[in-house]
């Protein structure tokens, strides 16, 4: 395979009835990086119904180029023309690199673009970088639940897929100021190729759970006891103006819905403080947290391994700890 | 409803531990398991059975020779018959080809039976490698309807009917079939195998497809050399920071201890 | 004996169940004085209701040695659990024994549908002694019209169906009694009031009321007149089964009361290490083994077709006795502890007692086995 016609890294940016789904945006910002480090230009893919302003923001936040396909089929997700439209501009466009958010949307649809270009795909990374001796994109991901990470390579195939955790990166400062070409095509998947259809969209209350964006966040783990144990972390997320977080073993005991979950399986996060009420610190907790810039762990047990990653430990029961923060923050308020 | 369901024998990676000196796993004494969500699949596949009598479930997995105890575990759950994909050229895929072999696995099996497999189960993602590719990529190879994610699945009027969740709540969608879904953690526990059941698996024969059962494959897209990604290696990650313990006589007096240091360090207020 | 690999794995399979299933959650029902229906449907779906449901309608087909080593798991996990599910076994016997093939698919596809059986032997004045039994079933054409009520009936509240023993001809005494099946749904069939256990609190037990109920002759199982003899062969086999409990029971007690001893510091070491605390785990263990090789040496005989009426009544003896006193001295290595309810001793001991009264007092098997003995050695 010749690698010669192969330039360009791309991030798609994936939109949702016309809106941007934040992750993209963050991936420009290694996709800056990395673009520089290899001469290439980077390119924001966005598909969706009408969603120009989104190509425009794109270059805002970095990209020199903005590639738009617009199309009532992609106002809301369909993997079949999804697929179809992504596929279609990498066959035209042959971009050396192509970066996904790993959103449920993304994780569909790059392993069947992947399929079906017949390229390698790492799925999940939490890291970005370049292998200095080939010149490959280095893409690290976890694996066996956070207790392993692999560095992978895709040295003989083009475009070099890889889909990103949403939260792993920041979002760079918006320049409005900074212009771009946005290059429109006009691509339209034949309607009756298109195989699944939607029903029925339900948007649950922990719309508000914005766990990603979140400066500060309060979590809570098998230490909260129940679901009324919760009132006491949202008091202290109420004080702080966070959002409240959860591990595993809360979401799995049914105390809290699952769009709180941080860790493996849940949300990776990287707020600026991060508060872990009763939680041990499993690997697979710790893979969605440990990026945090201060950590705050209050634990009765002194073993547990959250300690080792926290900036500031308490030993003791969070339920004697948290009213006294609440108290103490109110009296810093007043 | 002739249906597939994919799974995977994996080490269970909730009892794997890492080495304190080496960084390294050990996975010795760790029990293998069928994947949790591929478990998970199975059991939506085995409520539509439940529904439908006349279904048929098969079990596919590719994997080494052990792999079969999986396969004999979902027999005892209620599955009909299963299949190993396993050859020594086949070692060291990646998705990609892992997904190219088992469509042709598939492919195989579809023509033996003179018709297509009305709906493919596979686990969101398996519990070792957490890729979540196999299923949409298998999709893919077979040109078939593809929904992932999904908290249940059920069929109505002929139509595959599914729940799916987004990330702000979940859609629910229709697809014709045939149709490939990958399945989450769903509301329900899967079964237990009845006595029934363990008892057809212990008695169950799976036959082997290896390289020359599947013809129709090339071989330069299978195993190691056949997929386009490499890992360069491997570490186990380290969190280690050398924080402030706060002592104090009462949790009381530590967490307001705690407010007044992370106030000063202008992380609050 | 031991087990062969298959039966081995039944069994391992029932006990991944009750360790996950069942002792995690029975104290709870208890507690909350509930029917653990969830519980009892995931059992059902195993196949735990139909143990003896034979091969060629559709069942396992396990020996007898597999059937009760699997009570045995039941118990362990909770005596009423492990009650409710052999009941329907308990309530089939008589239809395997008498019933014709129809009567018995009649019997299986209704019981599997509507999930329990139960067998109305006992009525207020008819316990160990049979011949005082008041319900009656009086010819009237092509049907038989039945009049009493049961009492201490397991599942009585819950079954779809039911084998019922009555009176065909009073005159006859024991020869004139009658054995039918009838359905839940038939008119003039009641529940009585449900009985408040001291124990085995997660079956039900209640009064069945027959108020001129009407069946068609073809209900009758085997032979008019028969019924008290195939009652007598159905508690022969069902009572291995009852020290099967027995054992499940005292393993339970013996596994909570080594894990305590283990634990329990006193005079600065864990009691373990204490003699008297040693000898009587000791002794636990060794009854409890000498238990279970009784039950499975009947169920061995069962299955070669070899007569088993003595070995039965003592594995059930044995069985029962070794469980109360297993619980007994659990509780006893538990101190004040093994007293409260907060422990899952005390529970163990209300449930075991149950086990040297039902399917025939202890003391009746002991005149069995008298019996049985005087019969031989002459």
């Amino acid at each position: 395979m010749s690698f010669e016609n192969y330039k360009n890294l791309w991030v798609l940016i994936e939109t949702e009835e016309n809106t941007a789904k934040n992750v993209g945006y963050e991936l420009l910002t290694p996709g800056r990086q990395l673009a520089d480090k290899l001469g290439e230009e980077l390119v924001a893919v966005v598909i969706g119904g009408q969603v120009e302003d989104v190509a425009k923001k794109a270059i805002a936040y970095g990209a020199d180029k903005a590639i738009l396909v617009e199309g009532d089929e992609y106002y809301q997700y369909s993997s079949d023309a999804c697929t179809y439209a992504l596929a279609e501009l990498i066959k035209k466009y042959q971009p050396s690199s192509v970066l996904i958010g790993a959103t449920n949307n993304g994780r569909d649809v790059a392993p069947r673009v992947a399929a079906k270009i017949g390229t390698g795909l790492t799925a999940d990374c939490t890291e970005l970088g370049i292998d200095e001796e080939t010149g490959n994109i280095a893409w690290t991901r976890p694996a066996f639940g956070g207790n392993l990470m692999a560095k992978i390579l895709c040295p003989d195939n083009r475009p070099q897929m890889g889909t990103v955790r949403p939260g792993v990166f920041k979002k760079s400062t918006p320049d409005d100021s900074r212009t771009g070409e946005i290059i429109r095509e006009d691509l339209h998947i034949d309607p009756a190729h298109i195989r699944v259809h939607l029903l029925e969209r339900v948007k649950e209350v922990a719309q508000a759970v914005n766990l990603e964006e979140a400066e500060i966040i309060v979590a809570g783990g098998r230490g909260v006891k129940s679901a009324e144990g919760f009132a006491v972390i949202q008091k202290l997320a109420d004080a702080l103006g966070a959002t409240v977080g959860a591990s595993r073993a809360a979401v799995d005991a049914g105390w809290i819905p699952h769009a709180h979950q941080v860790g493996q399986t849940g949300k990776t996060v990287s707020p600026k403080l991060y508060i872990a009420c009763g939680i041990s610190g499993a690997i697979q907790h710790l893979a969605g947290m440990s990026g945090s810039d201060t950590i705050v762990a209050i634990n009765r047990d002194p073993e547990a391994p959250i300690f080792q990653v926290a900036d500031y430990s308490i030993v003791g029961d969070l339920f004697e700890v948290i009213p006294a923060m609440v108290d103490e923050i109110e009296k810093l308020k007043a | 409803m002739n249906i597939l369901v994919c799974i995977k024998q994996v080490p269970d990676t909730t009892a794997i531990k890492i080495d304190p000196v080496k960084h390294t796993l050990i996975r010795d004494g760790v029990p293998s398991i069928v994947s949790t969500f591929d478990a998970y699949a199975l059991e939506v596949a085995s409520r539509m059975k439940d529904k439908d009598k006349q279904s048929r479930i098969t079990v596919l997995s590719m994997g080494p020779e052990q792999a079969k105890n999986a396969l004999k575990e979902c027999i005892s759950k209620g599955a009909d018959e299963a299949y190993l994909v396993s050859d020594r050229v086949f070692g060291g895929s990646d998705t990609l080809a892992t997904s190219y072999i088992l469509s042709g696995a598939i492919k195989m099996l579809e023509e033996k039976n003179g018709a297509p497999f009305d709906l493919i189960f596979c686990g969101k993602q398996a519990i070792d490698g957490d890729t979540g590719q196999v299923g949409p990529e298998i999709a893919q190879h077979l040109d078939r309807a593809l929904i992932t994610y999904a908290s249940d699945a059920v069929m109505e009027d002929g139509k595959l009917k599914a729940k799916r969740e987004s990330d702000e709540g979940y859609d629910y969608l229709t697809a014709d079939l045939p149709a490939v879904i990958t399945v989450v953690k769903t509301a329900y526990e899967p079964r237990y195998p009845s006595l029934k059941g363990k008892m057809a698996a212990n008695k169950a024969v799976i036959p082997t497809l290896t390289s020359q059962d599947l013809s129709g494959l090339d071989l330069a897209h299978c195993g190691l050399k056949g997929s386009p990604t490499k890992v360069r290696g491997t570490f186990t990650p380290t969190h280690e920071k050398n924080g402030q313990k706060i002592e104090a006589e009462t949790g009381d007096e530590a967490g307001r201890t705690l407010v007044k240091l992370l106030s000063q360090a202008k992380l609050i207020g | 004996m031991i087990l062969n690999e298959q039966s081995m794995e039944l069994v391992n399979l029932v006990k991944e169940f009750v360790d996950n299933e069942i002792i995690p959650h029975a104290a709870e029902y208890e507690k909350k004085n509930e029917f653990p229906e969830e519980i009892l449907d995931k059992a059902l779906d195993m196949g735990l209701g139909a143990l003896c449901l034979p091969e060629e309608l559709g069942g396992l087909g396990i020996d007898n040695v597999t059937m009760f080593a699997i009570a045995e798991e039941l118990a362990r996990g909770d005596l009423g659990i492990a009650t409710t599910l052999i009941a329907n076994c308990l309530a089939s016997f008589p239809v395997l024994i008498a019933g014709n093939d129809e009567q018995k698919k009649m019997w299986f596809d209704i019981m599997q549908e509507k999930k329990y059986a139960a067998f109305c032997l006992t009525e207020p004045n008819a316990g160990s002694d049979a011949s005082g039994m008041q319900t009656t079933a009086v010819k009237d054409g092509d049907d038989y019209v039945i009049n009493g009520t049961k009492c201490f009936i397991t599942n009585g509240g819950i079954a779809g169906i039911y084998t019922v023993l009555a009176v065909t001809n009073r005159a006859k005494g024991i020869m004139g009694l009658t054995a039918f099946i009838v359905e839940r749904d038939r008119e003039g069939v009641s529940i009585g009031k449900e009985e408040d256990k001291m124990g085995m609190r997660l079956s039900n037990t209640c009064e069945v009321i027959f108020d001129n109920v009407r069946v068609p002759k073809d209900h009758v199982l085997g032979r008019e007149g028969r019924g008290f003899k195939y009652i007598m062969q159905t508690l022969d086999h069902s009572r291995p089964g009852i020290g099967a409990f027995g054992v499940g029971i005292a393993r339970r007690a013996l596994e909570i009361a080594t894990a305590y001893s283990r634990e329990r510091k006193q005079f600065g070491k864990a009691i373990c290490n204490f003699q008297a605390v040693q000898f009587m785990l000791a002794d636990m263990a060794m009854e409890t083994e000498a238990a279970r090789q009784l039950y499975l040496h009947c169920a061995q005989l069962m299955d070669a077709g070899l007569p088993y009426t003595m070995e039965a009544a003592m594995a059930k003896t044995k069985g029962s006795d070794v469980s109360v006193k297993a619980a007994l001295d659990g509780l006893q290595v538990m101190g004040g502890y093994g007293y409260m309810r907060e422990y899952p001793m005390e529970k163990l001991v209300r449930d075991s007692k149950i086990l040297q009264i039902y399917e025939g007092t202890n003391q009746i098997q002991r005149s069995v086995i008298a019996n049985q003995l005087l019969k031989k050695i002459k």
